[in-house]
């Protein structure tokens, strides 16, 4: 496998990144990375790390780095998790900003923890401290229940002061939307299965509306639904293919239950990612209130689950 | 009546879904099957997920159908906590569990 760590990929502009990594030679991993500047999104740290993980260190080949920006790498402990000796040293007394640094997150003890470190860690207020531990919590789970993945879930977030956002990314390697929804469904490919994965009150687990008594298939929709909202992007990549909410631009806000109805961007030929990834960006600027957020939510799942069951009625056949 | 107070078991975000379902099959079916009334007290508890609660009720309403409704109170619930509860509810209903 190769990656290279290009001098910038947020998720507006990250598609390149994606396009560029070669996923072949799973015994191996080469890391590169631009000689001048490193500005990248959590999401391109959790997935090297992630990756990085199943390896031995001598397994790994990684590149001395040169950029003006490498602490930032240093920092957020990409090194330490792949066991490779970066030579970069910290100077403690620098600011360390606000950031979660990658963690592993493997049982559900170790979720509920982390949710109950992360917040101080980024000096949140209520407000904003809400949403992203909402969503830190549901993606994490859905990592430990549905991907399978022996490494569990690897996740890093950092506070942009720039722009105000607290940007988060979440890796596994595990076996993929596809996959999970393939057990109750027939997605026809990984992008159909990220599209059904995002539809309120279709879940992997089973067939039935309403989910089983664990999982109602509205975890990822919610998620959705707080980004649009607040006008934040929201990536979703697993397989060949990667589904990225756009900002909304509209000062009206809908919230659709097919994704493919949002302003978005979707990719179906990306080099194979074996898991799931997910990168989403929280504006503190634009956050609403989550009771509002709610509010819009409910209207939604509703109007969802009648729609779906309009479309299942039959009506008599008189012949 | 039997009054479960959540915040022991899950602090001020109640997320874990292994013990909402835990509190689910431990306490709350039990009462149910003794025919008593349940109050979910979510007093000391700021926030939930969905999933959260799914965990913790769906199963009920598949099981009793909405008639258990009228045996469950959920107390000391904040407006994100009621909603939340109310989005769970109202798809279960619409939903053919």
């Amino acid at each position: 496998m190769k990656i290279h760590i290009p001098n910038s990929a947020f998720l507006g502009n990250i598609d390149p990144f994606l396009k560029s990594f070669d996923p072949t030679d799973t015994h191996h991993l080469t890391i590169t990375a631009n000689k001048k500047w490193i500005s990248v999104h959590p999401v391109v740290l959790s997935m090297i790390a992630s990756l990085g993980i199943r390896l031995k260190p001598s397994q790994i080949k990684c590149e001395k780095l040169t950029a003006t920006s490498k602490h930032y790498l240093e920092r957020m402990g990409i090194f330490k998790f792949l066991g490779v000796r970066s030579g970069i040293t910290i100077n403690e007394h620098e600011p360390a900003g606000r950031f979660i640094p990658l963690t592993q997150i493997k049982t559900s003890k170790e979720l509920t923890d982390f949710i109950d470190e992360m917040t101080p860690l980024l000096h949140l207020k209520p407000k904003h401290a809400e949403p992203l531990r909402y969503i830190m919590s549901e993606l994490v789970r859905n990592v430990l229940e549905h991907s399978l993945s022996r490494y569990g879930a690897i996740v890093s977030a950092q506070y942009h002061s720039k722009n105000n956002t607290i940007r988060v990314g979440i890796a596994d390697t595990g076996v993929g939307v596809w996959q999970s929804m393939n057990k109750s469904h027939s997605p026809k490919n990984d992008l159909e299965a990220i599209r059904l994965a995002l539809i309120p009150g279709i879940t992997g687990t089973t067939k039935r509306e309403g989910g089983t008594e664990f999982n109602a298939g509205a975890g990822l929709f919610f998620i959705k639904s707080i980004a649009t909202v607040n006008r934040d992007f929201f990536m979703l990549y697993s397989g060949k293919a990667m589904f990225k909410l756009l900002k909304r631009k509209s000062a009206s806000i809908k919230l659709n239950a097919d994704p493919f109805k949002d302003r978005h961007s979707s990719q179906k030929t990306l080099p194979s990612w074996e898991g799931t990834i997910v990168g989403i960006d929280i504006s503190l600027d634009t956050t609403q209130e989550f009771s509002l957020l709610l509010d819009l939510i409910s209207q939604t799942y509703r109007e969802a689950i009648k729609e779906r069951k309009r479309a299942r009625y039959k009506k008599p056949r008189f012949i | 009546m039997i009054n479960i107070k959540l915040s022991k078991q899950v602090g001020t975000f109640a997320e874990n879904k292994d013990i909402a379902r835990r509190i689910r099959l431990e306490k709350i079916l039990p009462a149910l099957k003794k025919k008593q009334k349940v109050v979910l007290d979510f007093e000391g508890i700021d926030s939930t997920t969905q999933s959260f609660i799914h965990a913790l009720i769906s199963d009920l309403i598949r099981k009793y159908g909405t008639d258990v409704l009228s045996k469950i109170s959920f107390k000391s619930c904040n407006p994100t906590i009621q909603k939340i509860i109310t989005i769970v509810i109202d798809y279960m209903q619409e939903s053919e569990y």
